[in-house]
C-alpha cells in the first residue's frame, strides 16, 4: 500500500472521510487548528458539510443535530475548547449520540500556552461534563494510529451509540511520519434511530429528559451496561518489550515514543525495562496491568500532566506493585536522560520480586 | 355523544394532522397537554401545526425542542422530533438542515433560551442565512424555572430576581431580538406578532405559515416573534393576560415585519451532488494509483540518521528537513518529521527534527543528533553540545565560535545563504546545507532525493535553483574532505 508521509491531524480529516464522516463542526485552536482546516478543503469535495461555528458551544451542538440526523460527524479542539463541549458531550452521551471528538491537547489550566501537554485526561477520560457518562477514549501514539484509531473510533462511536474521544498530543498532531490508508471508502449509513425527515423516521426521538426518576435510573443502568460491555471488549493496550522486564514503563501518545527510546537504551545496557502503552484510556485496559503485575517489581507512569492517568494505573494494580511516577508539564517532555537515569536507579534497586505486603511507594 | 348528534356538525377546527391524537410520551393525562390555562404555547403550537399540515410536510417536518416550558413540545407534534441543549436549538437545527436539506427544520424557542443563553447561536444562524424557521415565544420572563428575570423583561417588571421591578440600571433594557437580527443581511422573513386579540391571533397564524413555507421554497432564514401570555407567572387570569400583551408588552415590543424579502429572495442552490464512493481515495489524494514508486527497500545494512535542524523562521528550516524525511520515505525507510512548536514559534526561531532508519522509529524526538544543521549561530550555541562524538555540525556561518569549537567531530562552517545567493536566491540556502548533509551521510540515492524536491517544489524555477544548490552544497562538503578547507 502507498505509505505518505503526513501530519497527524491531516491523517485524522482523511481517515475520518474514508469512514464514512460526512460532517465536520469545529472551530480553531491551536495546536488543532490543522485538522479544522483539512476538514474545510476535503468535507465539501465529497459532498459532506464543513462549517466553522461561532464557539464551541455552538459547534458541539452542530455535532448533535448531524449525528441526530444520522451522519457521521466529527469536530476537533484543543483543551480550552474541549472544556466547552463539556455541556454538548454530556448531552450527546445522554441522547446516545454517536460522534468523534480530537482532542489534540496543550498547556494548561486557563489559557496556559499552546505546547504539548497532557492534562486533558481527567476531563477527557473522566467526562468533564455533568451526569452519569462516559466517552471512549482512544490515544494515537503515531501518525499511523491517528489514522487507525480515527477509523476505530467512528465504528465504536456507533456501536456505543456515544461519543469517542481521540486524545492525542500537539506533537503527534503536528508531526509528521509515513501513514497508509485503506483504498475503500466506507458507505455511510443512516442509523434507523436518525431523524431524518423522512416517513420512516418521523416517530423518532433525539432526546436526553427523562423526567420520571424510575426512568432515568433506568437509562443510567442501561448507559452504564453499555460501558460495562465495553470494557469486556474494547480495552487496548500494546506491550513492548515486556517479555522478562522488571521495570515498566507506563505512558500514552509522545510520551510512550519516548518511553519505547529509553526502553531500548536500558535494555542495551543489560536491565529488564518494557514498556506498556495503553491504546484506550477508558475502558482503562486494567487486565493487562493485573496480568503484568504478576511478573513485574514495579510500575513508572511517566505523563506529561501532574499525575492524572496514574490514577487509573493505581486503581488497576490495586496496590499490587508500588508505582513510581515522573511528571513534566507547562509544555516541558520528560527527557529521555532524566526518565532512563530514574530506570537505571530502580532497576539496580535489589527489591525482591513480588512482594504483596510492599508499600506503594508512588509519590506526586 | 351519539352518532345521529355528530352527523348534525361540520368539523371547522378539527385537531391538525401534525398533532398525535394521543399524547403517549407524557407519563400520565395524554388527553391534554402540560400547558397551563391561558398559556400561548397551545396556541403557537396548533398553528404551526396547522401550517405543517397545510403545506404537507408532516413526514419532512424536523422540530427541534429547546429547554424552556416547551421543552415537551416533542409530546405533540408527529414529526421528527430532537430536544436540543439549553439555547442551542440553532445550532442543532443548522446542523440538522445541513445534513438533510431535504428536511424542514423547525426550531421553537422561548425567550429565556433564545435571548439569553442562546443569544450567539440564534445570532450566527440568522447571519449565515440557515434555512431553516424559528418559532420565538416571548412572554417576557422564564417561566418554567419559576418567574425568574428574562432579557425581554419590561422595565418595572417584577419577577422572583428583580423583585422591585427591572431596573435599567442594574439589568439593562428589553432585548429587541427581532429588531436585532434584521440589522443582519441574510435574514429573508422576520415579523413579531402578538396573541393578545383574536385579529392578531388571525395575523400570528399568517406569520407562522409563512415562515414555514419560506423553508419549503428553500428562501432561507425566517423568525417569527410570538407575544405570548404566561398567565401563571404573571399572576393573571387568561383574559388579564391576554390584555396585558396587547396593552403593555406591545408597547416595548411593537408588532410588524422588520425583514420581508419573501416575493424576490432566490431559492438557495441545492447542495452539489456527493462524488461515487470509489472516488474519495483519490479525491483525498491517498489513492494508490499515481503513487511515487517507493525504491525497493533491500537491508543494505543499518540505517539510523538523528539530524536536527535549527533557524529562524523563513529559513526553510522545516522544508529542508521534509525533502529530508520525504526523500528517506522514497528509500524505503522508516522516518519521522517533527517540527518544534511551542515557545520558540514565538520568538521567530524555528527547528525540526528528523530521523531515518531501517527499523521502527521510536522517538521522534532527536535528543543527539548525528548531524546538527545550525542556520544562525544562536542554533548553534543552543545545541553545538548535544551533538555525540563523530557527529556533523553544518554551520550557515563562516567560522564556528570557541565555545562550539569541538575536535571530536565534524564541522562545516560556510556562509551557505550566500553561496546561494550566488547561486540566484538566498532563500536556496537551505537547499545548499542539505546538499552538503546528503554527502556527509551518504545513505539515500540521488534518485529519492529529485522524487522528494519534485514532490514538495512545485514551482518549476525554484525545482531548478534548488537542484543547482544541493549540487553545490555537496561540493562543497567534498572540497572540505579533500582538506582543502577547514574542517574540524
Amino acid at each position: 500500500m502507498r505509505r505518505q508521509l503526513m501530519k497527524g491531524n491531516e491523517a485524522i480529516v482523511k481517515s475520518a472521510i474514508l469512514s464514512g464522516c460526512r460532517g465536520f463542526y469545529g472551530y480553531p485552536i491551536t495546536p488543532a487548528s490543522e485538522i479544522t482546516e483539512a476538514a474545510a478543503q476535503y468535507l465539501p469535495q465529497v459532498g459532506g458539510v464543513f462549517l466553522q461555528a461561532e464557539s464551541e458551544v455552538a459547534a458541539i451542538n452542530m455535532l448533535y443535530g448531524a449525528a441526530a440526523a444520522g451522519v457521521r460527524v466529527m469536530t476537533a479542539s484543543s483543551g480550552p475548547g474541549i472544556s466547552l463541549m463539556q455541556e454538548g458531550i454530556s448531552y450527546m452521551a445522554g441522547a446516545e449520540l454517536p460522534c468523534v471528538i480530537a482532542d489534540i491537547t496543550r498547556g494548561g489550566p486557563g489559557l496556559g500556552n499552546i505546547a504539548a501537554e497532557q492534562g486533558d485526561y481527567h476531563q477527557v477520560v473522566k467526562g468533564g461534563g455533568h451526569g452519569n457518562y462516559r466517552t471512549l477514549v482512544l490515544a494515537p501514539h503515531s501518525v499511523q494510529e491517528m489514522a487507525d484509531l480515527t477509523a476505530l473510533a467512528f465504528d465504536l462511536a456507533d456501536r456505543y451509540r456515544n461519543p469517542v474521544v481521540v486524545l492525542a498530543d500537539g506533537f503527534i498532531g503536528q508531526m509528521m511520519e509515513p501513514v497508509e490508508f485503506p483504498q475503500t471508502a466506507t458507505e455511510p449509513r443512516l442509523p434507523k434511530w436518525a431523524v431524518a425527515g423522512t416517513e420512516e423516521s418521523r416517530g423518532n426521538l433525539i432526546s436526553s429528559i427523562y423526567l420520571e426518576p424510575d426512568k432515568l435510573e433506568a437509562h443510567v443502568r442501561q448507559l452504564e451496561a453499555k460501558y460495562y460491555i465495553a470494557q469486556q471488549r474494547e480495552a487496548r493496550a500494546e506491550e513492548w518489550r515486556t517479555e522478562g522486564a522488571e521495570v515498566v514503563l507506563v505512558g500514552y501518545g509522545i510520551v510512550a515514543r519516548i518511553l519505547k527510546a529509553v526502553a531500548a537504551e536500558a535494555l542495551a545496557e543489560g536491565l529488564k525495562v518494557g514498556v506498556l502503552r495503553p491504546v484506550t484510556l477508558y475502558p482503562f485496559p486494567t487486565l493487562q496491568f493485573q496480568k503484568l503485575a504478576e511478573r513485574v517489581r514495579v510500575f513508572v507512569v511517566v505523563e506529561m500532566s501532574n499525575g492524572q492517568m496514574l490514577e487509573d494505573v493505581r486503581l488497576a494494580l490495586n496496590g499490587a506493585r508500588p508505582v513510581e511516577f515522573l511528571s513534566r508539564v507547562g509544555g516541558n517532555v520528560p527527557s529521555h536522560g532524566e526518565v532512563l537515569e530514574l530506570v537505571r536507579k530502580l532497576a539496580r534497586q535489589t527489591l525482591p520480586a513480588r512482594q504483596p505486603e510492599e508499600e506503594c511507594v508512588g509519590h506526586v | 355523544m351519539s352518532n345521529a348528534t355528530e352527523a348534525e356538525y361540520e368539523v371547522a377546527h378539527g385537531r391538525p394532522k401534525a398533532f398525535y391524537e394521543n399524547f403517549e410520551r407524557k407519563d400520565e393525562l395524554q388527553h391534554q397537554t402540560h400547558y397551563c390555562p391561558g398559556c400561548g404555547h397551545g396556541i403557537v403550537h396548533k398553528m404551526l401545526a396547522q401550517a405543517i399540515d397545510e403545506l404537507g410536510i408532516q413526514n419532512r417536518t424536523i422540530l427541534i425542542s429547546p429547554v424552556g416550558c416547551s421543552v415537551f413540545a416533542y409530546y405533540y407534534f408527529d414529526v421528527g422530533n430532537v430536544q436540543g441543549a439549553h439555547g442551542r436549538a440553532p445550532a442543532v437545527a443548522t446542523a440538522v438542515k445541513r445534513s438533510q436539506p431535504q428536511s424542514i427544520v423547525i426550531g421553537y424557542q422561548g425567550d429565556g433560551d433564545l435571548a439569553a443563553i442562546g443569544s450567539a447561536e440564534i445570532l450566527h444562524a440568522a447571519n449565515r442565512g440557515e434555512n431553516i424557521t424559528v418559532i420565538f415565544v416571548n412572554n417576557a420572563i422564564y417561566s418554567m424555572t419559576g418567574g425568574q428575570v428574562a432579557p425581554t423583561t419590561l422595565l418595572g417588571q417584577r419577577s422572583t430576581t428583580t423583585p422591585n421591578g427591572r431596573s435599567a440600571a442594574n439589568e439593562g433594557y428589553p432585548l429587541h431580538v427581532s429588531e436585532l437580527l434584521a440589522t443582519l443581511e441574510a435574514p429573508v422573513y422576520i415579523e413579531r406578532v402578538g396573541l393578545g386579540d383574536n385579529r392578531q391571533v388571525a395575523q400570528a397564524q399568517h406569520a407562522v405559515r409563512r415562515a414555514v413555507e419560506n423553508q419549503v421554497r428553500g428562501l432561507g432564514f425566517s423568525l417569527v416573534e410570538v407575544l405570548s401570555p404566561c398567565p401563571t407567572i404573571w399572576k393573571m387570569s387568561p383574559v388579564e393576560a391576554q390584555h396585558w400583551v396587547r396593552e403593555v408588552m406591545e408597547k416595548t415590543f411593537p408588532l410588524g415585519a422588520f425583514r420581508d424579502r419573501t416575493k424576490d429572495a432566490p431559492a438557495k442552490a441545492a447542495p452539489p451532488a456527493a462524488p461515487a464512493l470509489e472516488d474519495i481515495s483519490r479525491i483525498l489524494g491517498v489513492a494508490d494509483e499515481g503513487a511515487v514508486e517507493e525504491i525497493d527497500a533491500e537491508a543494505k545494512g543499518a540505517v539510523d540518521l538523528q539530524v536536527r535542524v535549527a533557524g529562524f523562521g523563513g529559513q526553510g528550516v522545516l522544508l529542508l528537513g521534509e525533502v529530508l524525511a520525504e526523500a528517506g520515505l522514497h528509500a524505503g525507510l522508516q522516518v519521522s518529521w517533527l517540527p518544534s512548536y511551542g515557545p520558540e514559534m514565538r520568538s521567530g526561531t524555528s527547528n525540526c527534527h528528523v530521523r531515518l532508519a531501517r527499523e521502527p522509529i521510536d522517538s521522534p524526538l532527536v535528543v543527539h543528533p548525528d548531524v546538527l544543521v545550525a542556520m544562525n549561530e544562536p542554533s548553534l550555541h543552543k545545541f553545538c553540545a548535544s551533538v555525540p562524538p563523530g557527529g556533523w555540525i553544518l554551520y550557515n556561518g563562516e567560522t564556528v565560535p570557541a565555545e562550539c569549537e569541538r575536535k571530536d567531530l565534524h564541522i562545516l562552517a560556510r556562509p551557505f545563504t550566500h553561496v546561494a545567493d550566488e547561486l540566484g536566491d538566498g532563500r536556496a540556502g537551505n537547499m545548499v546545507i542539505l546538499g552538503a548533509l546528503l554527502e556527509a551521510t551518504p545513505i539515500l540515492p540521488q534518485a529519492s532525493v529529485d522524487a522528494a524536491l519534485g514532490q514538495l517544489v512545485k514551482n518549476p524555477r525554484w525545482l531548478a535553483l534548488d537542484e543547482r544548490a544541493l549540487a553545490r552544497g555537496r561540493e562543497l562538503l567534498r572540497e572540505s574532505l579533500q582538506g582543502v578547507c577547514h574542517d574540524g
